[in-house]
């Protein structure tokens, strides 16, 4: 018997790659990445197949920081909630303070003074800026320029000290109450905050030099877990996720809250949905939101920071409690019973930094939701990995996640 | 908005409007719920599945409902799908996977939740408790505190493979519980405010 050989042109690489692949590649190995891992962002936890570098099969495995967020809810007032939204995605509390203080807001049909809207839009945009700021400084660590991570860090820490002054903690904001915000803004913190916006444009402009045409950063993102359209929409990505696949959703946009129909801005769409372009769509989002919070400072209307006409929904000043009895059995109505809610069933999306964090509540009445739903977006980005990443190689599983920016907080609840 | 309320009762007669704050919404019979589906994706355009959820609506019958909303990009608008499952004592649901593979995380959560089985699941299994874990939490009947129960078993794999120990880590931590070891109800100040009536009295202990 005769062996038939094969034939192989030695000038092409590829084709003896895939003739000699059988041979080449040996056993699959499984590989458990996480729950305590640097690339993983979080407790998040990939049990990987491999084949030789060569990922075969990827399942995520989530819970790690679940805490029960839906079902502490039920047992308290809605005000008393605010502080667990913090704990969602923590790398923008305030957004997640605004998404639910509106979403509530639904349920009671109330209207918002202006001043209070623009306030939020700030907070959203301010909140924004400093979870693409982290998610791109750590975007570019996992592809190996570690110098971006400290260009983004010096700018968040400003932000830090911005979130201080106006809300009294750097991390766990706790700013909105149902019906307005917490206090009205600082003496002066908008120029403030002003400041901050020009003196961060040309960093963001540091950062697209070091990064948008770094031949290094190009070869590690470029064409590297694309996403189709149809796919982005299948799996219910949301945010700058699904915005780099090509699809044109912006609830800001589409279906505007907080009076973000008056600012002028623009929403950047990738077109192939690979993790290149979730870097671009989150680059220009950056500038896009210095624009609305410029806007936002120059039209900051005045007014009342909070709905003075819900009663039985928004506690009083705190002068007002102490120096009027009718105020004071207010408050104290409030803080014992909750404000008080009709029944009804709400949904309400937010566009966050991380996608479209939604809020479904069941109210029977009452102070006390009977039923709170919190649909996450990085649920919801993660869900989507054992589709794209097999096919890649090992090292490219921490771009991959690098590039959805997700946040487990938000992901376990 | 009316339109479409309109073109699916058309299409649907079994299909019912229902109470809603703000999106429109319907109550849909469980035998009708994938062609509904397949209808509002199609020929509706509400591509994207959003959210899967439950509620424990706890003594009314029927006792759970799964809540879908859907989103369309065309239109910019919600929509909100209830269906009631019919047995309470075993409670299940036909899954939507088939049409957005986007349900099969979150009818995995609405199962570890709520202990709904959605039948043709590709995955049925918990995802954000472990897989040997014994309740459904988000139930009514579960209480706040929560119920003391064994800790995910050593894995024995690994040990074999590695002669490493891995071990669960101990639930007990954080600002609530600074004397580890106690049950979580003499810990957590609000725990121990939990009323336990005659009605709902606390398992176990």
């Amino acid at each position: 018997m005769t062996k038939a050989v094969k034939e192989i042109s030695l000038g092409d690489v590829g084709a003896r790659a895939a003739d000699y692949d059988e041979e080449l590649l040996g056993d699959k190995v499984s590989l458990s990445m996480g729950p305590s891992h640097p690339a993983t962002h979080g407790v998040l936890r990939l049990q990987l197949e491999l084949d030789g570098d060569i990922v075969t099969k990827c399942m995520p495995v989530i819970g790690y920081l679940h805490r029960g967020d839906e079902k502490i809810a039920e047992n308290m007032t809605y005000n008393q909630f605010v502080p667990y939204t913090d704990r969602l995605d923590y790398l923008a509390p305030l957004a997640n303070n605004v998404a639910y203080a509106i979403a509530v807001e639904r349920l009671a049909n109330l209207k918002i003074p202006p001043r209070c809207e623009a306030i939020r839009v700030i907070c959203c945009e301010l909140a924004r800026i400093s979870s693409h700021l982290l998610g791109l400084g750590v975007y570019a660590m996992d592809t190996g320029a570690l110098t971006v991570f400290m260009y983004t860090f010096t700018q968040r820490e400003k932000l830090y000290s911005l979130f201080e002054e106006l809300t009294g903690a750097r991390f766990t904001t706790s700013y909105t109450r149902i019906g307005g915000v917490a206090r009205d803004v600082p003496e002066g913190w908008l120029g403030r905050v002003n400041q901050f916006v020009n003196s961060l444009l040309p960093v963001v402009d540091e950062i697209d030099t070091l990064l948008t045409r770094n031949k290094i950063f190009l070869e590690r993102t470029e064409g590297i877990a694309a996403i189709s359209r149809e796919d982005a929409i299948a799996y219910g990505l949301t945010g700058p996720n699904l915005r780099a696949s090509g699809v044109d959703v912006d609830l800001r946009k589409d279906t505007p809250y907080s009076g973000y129909e008056q600012y002028d801005f623009e929403v950047p769409i990738g077109t192939h949905g690979d993790c290149y372009d979730r870097y671009l769509v989150r680059m220009e989002e950056l500038r896009q939101s210095t624009r609305i919070v410029r806007q936002a400072i120059d039209k900051m209307p005045e007014g009342p920071f909070y709905a003075e006409d819900a009663k039985k929904i928004f506690a009083p000043r705190k002068d007002k409690i102490l120096t009027s009895m009718e105020e004071l059995i207010q408050n104290f109505m409030i803080v014992t019973e909750g404000p008080q809610m009709p029944a009804g069933e709400v949904y309400f999306e937010a566009e966050n930094p991380k996608g479209a964090l939604g809020f479904f509540i069941v109210s029977k009445g009452g102070g006390v939701p009977y039923r709170l739903k919190i649909r996450a977006p990085s649920f919801c980005s993660l869900c989507i990995l054992d589709k794209i990443a097999p096919g890649h190689l090992m090292s490219d599983i921490p771009v991959i996640l690098g590039s959805l920016d997700f946040v487990m907080g938000e992901c376990d609840r | 908005m009316e339109e479409i309320k309109k073109q699916l009762q058309e299409r649907f007669p079994a299909v019912e409007s229902r109470d809603s704050v703000d999106w429109p919404a319907f109550n849909v019979p469980e035998e009708r719920l994938l062609e509904v589906c397949r209808y509002l994706r199609d020929d509706l355009d509400y591509a994207m599945l959003v959210d899967v959820t439950a509620v424990d609506w706890s003594d009314v019958i029927p006792r759970f409902s799964v809540i879908y909303h859907l989103f369309s990009v065309s239109r910019s608008a919600y929509l909100r799908l209830a269906v009631n499952c019919a047995d309470a004592g075993a409670p299940s649901m036909v899954s939507v996977c088939s049409i957005w593979p986007a349900a099969n995380w979150h009818e995995r959560e609405v199962y570890d939740m709520f202990g709904i089985q959605f039948k043709n699941h590709p995955d049925m299994r918990r995802i954000l408790m472990w897989d040997d874990y014994p309740y459904f939490p988000l139930r009514k009947e579960f209480p706040l505190a929560g119920i003391e129960t064994e800790l995910p078993p050593e894995d024995t794999e690994v040990r074999e493979a590695t002669d490493a120990h891995v071990i669960a880590a101990p639930m007990m931590g954080g600002p609530f519980h600074a004397t580890p070891g106690e049950p979580m109800s003499r810990a957590e100040p609000r725990a121990a405010d939990q009323s336990w009536t005659e009605k709902n009295p606390k398992p176990l202990d």
